[in-house]
Formats: C-alpha cells, sequence, structure tokens
C-alpha cells in the first residue's frame, strides 16, 4: 500500500504546481472559455435553448457538489471496508480449515 | 420473479439513488445548454441512442452472470462522482476535473459506462445547469461512449504488447479521458467551423482550450485508476477473474 500512499501524493502535486506556474490566473472553468470562444467565431449564434433550472446561487452549487463527492467517497469507502472484512473472513477460515486437517 | 428480484438488490438502489440525488457539477467540460445547434444536437442524439441500449444490455448480461460483480459496479459509478466532483487546477490557467469512466471501463467493458456516464450527465444538467438536455447527446457521445471505447482499445493493445497491467491500466484511463475531450474539441469545431481555416482552425482553438488543460488531469486520473486497480488486485481478485479482468491464476502485476 506504500505505492499507493506515493501515487496520491503525486496526484496531489500535479493539482497544486499549476497554482505556482500560473500565478495570478483566474482558474476559472474551461467550459466559460469555450463559450467566449464560440462567441468569438460566430459572432451572432444566439444559445437557443437554455437550462430548465440552475441552483438559485453559488452556494446552493457548491452544496449540492459537495454532497456529490461526500457520498461518492462514502461508498468507496465502504466498500473497501466491506472488501477487507470480507478477505479477511476467508483468510481465517482457509486459516482454521488446514488447522483441521492437520 | 426471483430474478427480477435479485436484480433489483439492495447495493443496486443505493447507486441508483447516489445518482439520482448527487448532481455534477463540470465546470470544464461537456457542452453548454444552447450553444450546439440544433442539427448538430439530433445528430449526436441519433449516434449516442444505440450505444445506451447496448450498455444496458450490457450491464443486465454482467449482473445475471456474475452477481457479485454489482458491488463493482458501484464502485464504477462512485469512483466517476467523486473524480468528476475533483475540480483541479490546470497548466492552461483554468479549472477541469477527470471523468472517472476509465476504472468501470477496464472492469466491465465499453458499453457498460456509457448507462453510468449518461445518468452522471443527465442529473447534471437537470440539477446544475452544467451541460444541458439539447446538448447531452453530445456529451454523453464524447464522455460515455468514445471515452471508454479509446480506453478499451487502449487497454487492449497495450496488453498485447506485453505491458503491465498497471501501465495498461494507467494509459486506457488516462488517454481514455484525454480523448473525451478531443472528441469534444471535434463537436464544437464541426458546429462551429472559423470563417478563416474552417474546421482545423476552431478544432486547434477548442482543443487548446479543452484537451491541453486536461492532459495534466488525464495523468492524475490515470494514478487514481491504478490505486483503485491496486487495491481490487489485492481484495477483490475472485470478482476480477470471474470479469475476466484478469486471467484465472493471474498474480498482482
Amino acid at each position: 500500500m506504500k505505492k499507493n500512499i506515493f501515487l496520491i501524493i503525486l496526484v496531489v502535486i500535479l493539482a497544486i504546481l499549476p497554482l505556482f506556474f500560473q500565478k495570478g490566473a483566474e482558474f476559472g472553468g474551461s467550459d466559460d472559455q469555450a463559450e467566449a470562444a464560440i462567441t468569438k467565431i460566430d459572432a451572432s449564434y444566439k444559445p437557443w435553448f437554455s437550462s430548465i433550472w440552475e441552483p438559485p446561487s453559488g452556494e446552493i452549487e457548491s452544496l449540492l457538489f459537495c454532497l456529490q463527492a461526500a457520498i461518492g467517497a462514502g461508498f468507496i469507502g465502504y466498500f473497501i471496508g466491506f472488501s477487507r472484512g470480507k478477505q479477511k473472513k476467508v483468510e481465517s477460515k482457509e486459516g482454521k480449515g488446514k488447522h483441521v486437517t492437520h | 420473479m426471483y430474478r427480477v428480484k435479485k436484480l433489483i438488490n439492495w447495493k443496486l438502489l443505493y447507486f441508483l439513488v447516489v445518482i439520482l440525488i448527487v448532481p455534477k457539477p463540470a465546470f470544464a467540460m461537456h457542452i453548454m445548454e444552447g450553444f450546439l445547434p440544433i442539427e448538430w444536437c439530433i445528430f449526436w442524439w441519433a449516434l449516442t441512442i444505440p450505444f445506451l441500449i447496448i450498455g444496458f444490455r450490457s450491464i443486465r448480461k454482467t449482473i445475471a452472470e456474475n452477481p457479485e460483480t454489482k458491488m463493482m459496479l458501484g464502485l464504477s459509478g462512485a469512483f466517476a462522482f467523486v473524480l468528476s466532483a475533483l475540480k483541479i487546477p490546470s497548466v492552461t490557467g483554468s479549472c477541469s476535473h477527470p471523468t472517472g469512466v476509465g476504472l468501470g471501463t477496464v472492469l466491465f467493458g465499453p458499453f457498460a459506462m456509457s448507462i453510468v456516464g449518461f445518468i452522471v450527465l443527465l442529473f447534471q444538467a437537470l440539477l446544475l445547469a452544467h451541460g444541458g438536455l439539447t446538448t447531452l447527446g453530445a456529451n454523453a457521445f464524447s464522455m460515455a461512449i468514445v471515452g471508454p471505447l479509446i480506453s478499451y482499445g487502449i487497454l487492449k493493445g497495450t496488453t498485447k504488447l506485453g505491458l503491465s497491467f498497471s501501465w495498461a491500466v494507467f494509459l486506457a484511463a488516462a488517454l481514455g479521458d484525454l480523448g473525451t475531450y478531443v472528441v469534444t474539441s471535434m463537436q464544437l469545431a464541426l458546429a462551429f467551423p472559423s470563417q478563416v481555416g474552417g474546421f482545423f482552425a476552431s478544432f486547434t482553438k477548442f482543443s487548446s482550450i479543452f484537451a491541453i488543460t486536461q492532459i495534466p488531469l488525464a495523468v492524475s486520473e490515470g494514478i487514481l485508476t491504478i490505486v483503485i486497480m491496486n487495491f481490487l488486485q489485492k481484495y477483490n481478485l475472485a470478482e476480477l477473474q470471474a470479469l475476466k479482468v484478469l486471467k484465472k491464476g493471474a498474480e498482482q502485476s
């Protein structure tokens, strides 16, 4: 599992580095940039449909988004615990089995 | 009847509930609502629908054959959810997030993720106003269909070349992620060819926004997919063998 810790540190470094390379950058979403690019290429283009519902504020948006991460991570954590427990049970059963036959 | 009951297992239910309540905000990918001319919306929807049918059948078949892998299907979905919640700063000075469909593709093949990816995108469009219903066909095509297909091709190809399983998984997840954004750039370039330079000029422009931002994130996704794979190889070897991800008797690589 040491290998995994190393790998996760690598991911964190990858995420932090741009903050140093691009000091003062906005770090907005790249879809906003694409929107701007479309308007540049075709200035007459008007979006012909708009979203049915939008989160009323940035706060609500980040609430929904935190919830997503939390529930997803919760399931992954549950899965990891479940798998480890199952494995342990199998191992201890095998151990007992061997003990009996010997 | 018993079989149907077994299918509506609580784990699946939990997974569906997770997908239903939890939206996926995407700040950095997917074509925005209204920003694709209607004829292109219809075109991409038409391409996407057959894959959704294949995907649904693929999931049903896998679960019928290996009911013990349902938890792992849940894991694939949860992984996509967490990864798509990580808005990571990139070298271009804007943010994007991984797609997370690579893991599920390695485990369940390229078609299963069409359904998972589609549902994720649908609720994101409905609840967060990211992406959109009209552009859903196009977005699902790039993230839930082409991405997984690229991942699967890379996985098979690199394994044949004799690369270690970890490297194959890394490349599959990373390039599938990157491929999604290249396709998004292509979709936008097809709909908005530049007056000077046409499709290619536009494609260069859009891919410099989407694909280049995505390069370090694709690497991150590849690494995180390996982390989960390492875990699965240690604790879920039986399921991996049942899904034929690893051959019987295969050791950890």
